[in-house]
This record gives C-alpha cells, structure tokens and sequence, in this order.
C-alpha cells in the first residue's frame, strides 16, 4: 500500500500527464499553423485528415523515420544530451501546476512556486548545450543569444514574481490560484500582465525574440546541426514550454481552474481542468497573434529593452507592490 | 537497509561521482555539466534532510544562474582541450589532496562533536521559508548586511573594470 501511493500512482499519473501534454504540442502546431495561415489570408494545412487534423500525426511520422544523421565533428555526448536537457524541464514544471480543486498537482508541494523558479532556471541548458556542442560558428553565435537573453530576462521575470508573491503571501501554487484578491489587486496584477508577457516571450525563445534561431542571420541557430526526431525535440520543447508558461500564467494572473467570482467551482469541481484549458487555450493565441503581427527587433534593442526599460520598471512595481501589501492588505 | 539508506548512498556516490568529474574532465565544458550534476544532487540531498526551501535556492542561484554563466564564459573565450602539460607544477595535486583532506578533518570534527538532535528546534521546519527569513533578519542581520556589503563592493568593482577610461574613447 505504502508503495503504491509512493510511486504506482505518481508515476500512473506523470505518464498521464505526459501523454497529454504531448498530445497537445501536437495539435498546438496544428493550431499555430492554422492561425497563422488565418493571418495571412491562407488556409493551413488542409490534405492530411479532415481540416487538416492529421498534420500532426504525419509531422509526427516523417520526424522518426527520418536518417538518424550525427555530424562527425560535433561533441557526441552533449549533443545527444541537450535535446533530452531542453524538453525535460518543460515536462517536469507540470508536477506542481493544479489542474482542479478535485485534481491536485501530481506532487502538491508547499514551495510549489519556487519549483517553477528553480525549473525554468535550468530550461536554458539545451539550447546553450545544444549551441555549444556542434561545434558550429553560428550554432555557438545562437547559444551564446540564449544564454544571455535568458539570463537578462529572468530578473525582470523573478522580480514580477516576486510582486506576485507578496500580494499573496504563499509559496503553494493552489493558495495562489484560489487567493481572495480585492479588486486593487487584480487591477495592480493585470496593469503587470503586458510586461510580464514580453518576459516570457523572451524566456521561451519565442517570436519576436527567437534571436538565438534567426533563420536569416543564423540559419536556426542552435539547432543547425540537428536533425529529424533530435530536431523535434527541440520543437516539442518549445511549444510545450508555451503551454506551460500559459498555464502558469492562467494560474498566476487569471484564477488556474476556477471560474472569476467563484461561479460553479462548488457545483462542478470535476470542470477544472477544462476551465485551465480554455485559459491555456487563449494565452496561447496571443503567442501566436504576437508571432504574427510583430517583426524582430535588432539584438541590441532587446539587450537594451531588458537592462533599460524593463528591469527599472519591475523594481519599482515591486517596491510598490510591498508598500501597498503593507499599508492596505489586513 | 531502510530505503532512505538506500537512496542517500545513491545520490552520495552520485555526488562524489560528479564531483570527481569536474576536476578531472579535460574539456571544459563537461566540467561544468558535472558541476550541474553535483550541485543537482545536493539539492536532492537538501530535500532529504527535509529542507525544501534550501533546495530550490540551491537550484535557482547556482544551477539556474551560476553554471549558465561559467558556460557562457567558456563559450565566449572559447574551449580548447584542456593541455595537462602545460604550466603544470608537480606539487599541485599533493597540495590540493592536502587541503581537502584538513577541510574534510575540520568538517568531520565539527560535525561529529554535535549531538544528534538539532540544535534549533526551528531546524526541522527549516523548509518553510517564514521561519528561515525571520532567523536571518532578526538574529543574523548583521552577517546579511555584511555579505550586503561585500555585493556591492564586488558590483563597484565590476563597473570600474568595464568602464572605459575616457582618454581611449576621445
């Protein structure tokens, strides 16, 4: 008995979860796809399936039949390693994210908050390992982007979360979602929600920061050496990292699983997860809706916006944050 | 052997393991990805010894912002195979093997003098993060200013040696 609730079950429910989210980068290609093309006046994948649903599963297909090709002058362990390095992080931030008030988070933990933190901190690893490792000038011109966008954007990133923190005051990712907030508090966090937005945007490599895989500066940066199923990884890596950044953002900013003024979460606790969903659902389109609307910026002027723009910004927004919890929150 | 036996010996050899990777490694960046190892695995062993908040700084500072910047570091010198030959002093390891083994003494001494209950009753719920800040800013406020301190000493040093003297630019 012991063990199975030690292990049996943790692991039946990972594997689950796994799947799921799997499951959903698949479709969230075929979503990408769709939008986009919607953008620009086209219609998307439309032969494989009806609408096109079967792209997926044909991407899926070609990607591991495809030559398994390694280049002889690559590093061959860590170039095997970084695309297993950037997908499992993506995966492993789902442990402590709550799906409903009836579906806790796979490991519940009390310093669930600082998990994500100490997660998305080593996300940044298969890309500079996977730069660094195939031994290419613009793989490496890539990494180094990476690692310096990264480290540039998770200070403005850590000090909104810390914000965050104060104004509820728990680590526990179910105590954040299900926080009594007045309405002050959802005002002072969704006036932070834009900026905090463009962090995210920079941490998960995604346009219009994807600078470390400019396809017409870097011919894909990172990932040039990599083919076929190693590629994939990569591609599954960032899109379940949209996910679950998406997640964390309907959790942190837009309630997680419940419904805004506590509507049905008593009648109909099982709706949790589909509530999460449909949030997920639409962060999501406003990745893509900024992937399509809004062009590169210059390197510089990324590096700039980080240091001169964003960082003063989220210091005083979280030295206000603390005075307003001290003067206003009971 | 009780299980937590069992997985403390695991992750100890993995630790030791990892940490004989990183000076051993000829290239550099596998040093730094055994250095990633090690620190990973004193965090598992920090959440052993039921100290959960202490883990995750432990992989929020070192594995999330010291490693990366030691990689980038090395990729922006660049990373040529390490030549053992070169520069190399034949009393180095017999100086380090005896440094280790006076640190590993005076740990071992200290830790072996202790009683086996925690000294602070607070200890054993250090991983709630309330009870630590309010230890370090009212009991040791003073060591945290210092190491304050010493941050910005550091910070100041850092802006003196990237500013360009003002001869160069003109």
């Amino acid at each position: 008995m012991d063990w199975l609730n030690l292990i049996v079950i943790p692991v039946v429910r990972s594997l689950v979860l796994i799947f799921v989210l799997l499951t959903g980068f698949a479709y969230l290609t075929w979503y990408e796809r769709k939008l986009l093309a919607r953008f620009h006046v086209r219609y998307g994948p439309n032969r494989a399936g009806p609408k096109g649903l079967l792209q997926p599963v044909a991407d899926a297909v070609k990607a591991i039949f495809k030559e398994e090709i390694i280049p002889g002058h690559v590093d061959k362990v860590v170039y095997l390693l970084a695309p297993a390095l950037a997908l499992a992080p993506a995966l492993l931030i789902w442990a402590v994210i709550p799906l409903g008030k009836d579906f806790p988070a796979v490991a519940d933990v009390p310093i669930g908050f600082l998990w994500i933190l100490a997660v998305a901190g080593i996300e940044s690893y298969g890309v500079i390992l996977a730069g660094w490792s195939s031994n290419n000038n613009y793989s490496l011109l890539g990494a180094l982007r990476s690692s310096a966008q990264m480290i540039s954007y998770e200070l403005p990133l850590g000090l909104f979360l810390i914000s965050i923190l104060l104004l509820a005051g728990d680590f526990s990712l179910v105590n954040l979602a299900e926080a009594p907030r007045q309405w002050w508090e959802w005002i002072w966090l969704w006036i932070m929600f834009p900026l905090f937005f463009i962090c995210v945007l920079a941490e998960t490599n995604r346009s219009p920061f994807d600078l470390p895989e400019t396809e017409n500066e870097l011919i894909a940066g990172f990932q040039t050496e990599y083919g076929g199923i190693k590629f994939a990884l990569f591609f599954m890596a960032e899109y379940i990292n949209m996910i679950t950044t998406s997640a964390i953002m309907a959790t942190l900013f837009f309630g997680g699983y419940a419904l805004p003024f506590g509507i049905g979460s008593e009648i109909l606790p099982w709706l949790g997860p589909f509530i999460l969903f449909g949030k997920v659902v639409v962060l999501l389109f406003l990745f893509i809706w900024v992937r399509a609307s809004i062009g590169r910026p210059r390197y510089d002027q990324l590096m700039h916006f980080s240091w001169k723009t964003l960082l003063p910004i989220s210091l005083a927004y979280m030295v206000i944050t603390a005075l307003l919890t001290v003067f206003f929150k009971p | 052997m009780s299980f937590e036996m069992i997985f403390f010996i695991l992750v100890g050899a993995l630790s030791v393991g990892s940490a004989v990777g990183v000076v051993s490694s000829k290239v550099a960046v596998h040093s730094a990805l055994f250095l990633l190892v090690h620190f990973a695995t004193l965090a598992i062993l920090y959440v052993t010894l039921n100290a959960q908040f202490l883990a995750a700084v432990q992989v929020i500072v070192y594995a999330g912002g010291i490693v990366i910047l030691i990689l980038f570091v090395i990729m922006l010198i660049g990373s040529a195979p390490l030549d053992t030959r070169a520069g190399y002093r034949n009393w180095v390891p017999y100086a380090g093997l005896g440094l280790g083994g006076a640190l590993l003494a005076g740990i071992s001494w200290n830790v072996l003098r202790m009683p086996a209950v925690a000294l602070n009753p607070d200890a054993n719920q250090g991983g709630v993060p309330v009870v630590l800040g309010l230890h370090l800013y009212s009991q040791n406020i003073l060591l945290v200013e210092l190491a304050a301190v010493l941050l910005l000493v550091a910070l100041l040093g850092a802006l003196l040696l990237a500013r360009r003297p003002k001869a160069e630019e003109a």
